[in-house]
């Protein structure tokens, strides 16, 4: 017989075999939805790629070096990745734990809390592989690869992936209402969108500029797309892949333990 | 472990959470293959002490264990061979019925081979053998009470734990719950349940506990409770008119006990035909009854309210 009051549970109970059947429910679930779901995000980077590659690139010169269409597609299959993994850490994942008792009904069987957390983030990272691959699909008919570094681009989205889905996760974990998801979008997403690389380079922007964007994942996430994709440049690359990675690696037993906090006290 | 007579083990058992001392040092214990209820009012801690034996909320203190282990440092054992039906349906929305028994069943890590065949067999054991894939919008609340309890069934559970198991349900659809919740009895699984419901705790329930205010007032059989703690009869006037009020107060000292509630008066007796009698010369004919005493009785007494209050 143990007593309560001597015993202390694990700091942090995580099993891989767990993370992996919560993954799978929602690989399940979105493949009865998939077409759909895809459709409607991985459209608007589509539409930016056509309308401002080939509709403002006609009337600009070449951006660094390459048509303006080859300069924006990297950035935006990064853009495209964050969609993917940011919908399905927030607006997703928020309505499985508040709305629907997902959550709750998978911590009720062997599951932990921890394993659902890094399911969440596992299948997040996957969702945005899904959404990245499409738009590279896309993006290779406009034939914007330019390099044969190009190749390791599979791998660089989900990395990518995998940073968006646990720094969604994070914000998603915090809140306590369901409508401060929309200052997600509006104070973190959008603004990078906007100033981390995507349509324009900050080379000839102030210092300050390029000080705040190199705290902006996308802002590597686009410098690596671009470095394998249409630069060719494996050190460029490296660079913002270990900054990438270094973050995940950081932040990943954050949503983790904010789970445990937020599910069990 | 499957021959330890005791299911679920608790000693001064406490939960503290926002400040509100929701459980107070409750001890019991739930021997296997029997029926135990907690009753009690909302807010009494039942379902607190539901989810501190679902390991789904740590103890504040005290001890308590399930199959033998502790619900500290062994959450992952002890679940994998219980099952938790809470009092909020949360099946899974976006599948389908027997969908949503296989992912479950994948929680378990029972293999897919193995899972549907179990599932199918339990759709038929809750009557939803044609429901199978249908959508979970489409099915009324008590067909969610019983997949909800189908899923509870998935890893062949030594303990089931059902928190108010049949609130919300029609008469047809709590019978067909209770029978089968019998039947699993009979199978030998260890069935806690939580009810506001004298009638389901009656129906169903071997041993049990009264809750309230976070503390456990009496334990024992159903009948030895009602038997215990209150008188065998009870008479009930139903609203008296004020000029008799004088008339049945005087009849107070005729009964071991009176209770005056906004809608009608009890009169605790152990001989009902005569007090009865007597009442019926004050009150006018169909205002007065009798009728045996209930764990609802046993409640009122103790605490001063009704269990539904």
């Amino acid at each position: 017989m143990s007593t309560a009051t001597i015993d202390r549970p694990r700091a942090f109970d995580i099993s891989l075999p767990g993370a992996w059947r919560y993954w799978h429910r929602n690989a399940m679930v979105f493949r009865r939805i998939w077409l759909l779901g895809i459709m409607a995000w991985f459209a608007e980077p589509v539409i930016y790629l056509v309308a401002m590659g080939l509709g403002l690139g006609k009337y600009l010169e070449r951006v660094q070096g390459v048509q303006y269409i080859e300069f924006i597609a990297p950035g935006l299959l990064a853009v495209s990745t964050m969609f993917g993994a940011t919908f399905s850490v927030t607006w997703d994942a928020w309505f499985k734990m508040e709305r629907v008792g997902v959550y709750h009904a998978a911590i009720n069987t062997p599951l932990s809390v921890e394993d659902v957390a890094l399911g969440e983030i596992l299948w997040g990272a996957t969702r945005a592989t899904i959404y990245g691959s499409a738009f590279m699909v896309v993006a290779t008919a406009f034939g914007v690869f330019r390099s044969w570094w190009g190749l390791l681009t599979l791998p660089a989205i989900a990395l990518v992936g995998l940073v968006f889905a646990i720094t969604g996760l994070i914000y998603t974990y915090a809140i306590k209402r369901v409508d401060y998801l929309a200052y997600y979008w509006t104070l973190f997403i959008t603004p990078m969108f906007m100033f981390a690389g995507v349509f324009f380079p900050l080379e000839r922007l102030p210092d300050w500029v390029r000080a705040i964007a190199w705290f902006m994942p996308l802002y590597h996430a686009a410098n690596l797309m671009r470095s394998l994709m249409t630069q060719g440049e494996p050190t460029a690359a490296l660079t913002s892949a270990l900054w990438l990675g270094v973050v995940a690696l950081v932040l990943l037993p954050v949503p983790l333990r904010m789970l445990r906090r937020r599910l069990v006290g | 472990m499957r021959d330890d007579p005791i299911a679920v083990v608790a000693r001064d058992l406490s939960k503290t959470y926002d400040r509100l001392e929701a459980v107070k040092s409750i001890s019991f214990e739930v021997p296997t293959q029997t029926c135990f209820g907690f009753l009690g009012p909302n807010g009494a801690g039942k379902t607190t002490t539901m989810r501190m034996i679902s390991c789904a909320m740590p103890p504040s203190a005290g001890e308590l264990s399930v199959l033998g282990m502790s619900v500290v440092t062994e959450p992952r054992r002890i679940k994998s061979r219980m099952a938790t039906v809470p009092q909020e349906d949360n099946l899974d929305e976006e599948i389908t019925v027997l969908d949503n028994l296989l992912i479950h069943a994948r929680y378990y890590g029972i293999k897919p081979r193995i899972a549907r065949p179990k599932a199918v067999e339990l759709l038929e054991f809750m009557e939803l053998a044609e429901k199978r894939d249908q959508e979970i919008r489409e099915l009324s609340g008590g067909m969610k009470r019983r997949l909800m309890i189908a899923r509870g069934l998935l890893n062949t559970p030594e303990l089931l734990v059902l928190d108010e198991p049949t609130t919300g349900l029609d008469p047809q659809a709590r019978h067909l719950v209770w029978d089968r919740l019998r039947s699993l009895k009979r199978q030998g699984v260890t069935l806690l349940l939580t009810t506001h419901y004298m009638e389901e705790a009656a129906q169903l329930c071997d041993r049990l506990v009264i809750m309230h205010e976070g503390r456990v007032l009496v334990e024992g059989a159903p009948r030895d409770v009602v038997a215990d703690h209150t008188t065998r009869e009870v008479v009930e006037v139903l609203e008296p008119e004020s000029d008799v009020q004088e008339q049945l107060e005087g009849l107070a000292s005729v009964a071991q006990g009176v209770e005056r509630l906004a809608d009608r008066w009890l009169f605790y007796t152990d001989e009902g035909d005569l007090l009865l009698e007597k009442i019926r010369a004050i009150v006018p004919p169909g205002c007065v009854w009798l009728r045996g005493a209930t764990l609802e009785d046993v409640f009122l007494s103790l605490t001063g309210r009704g269990l539904l209050d």
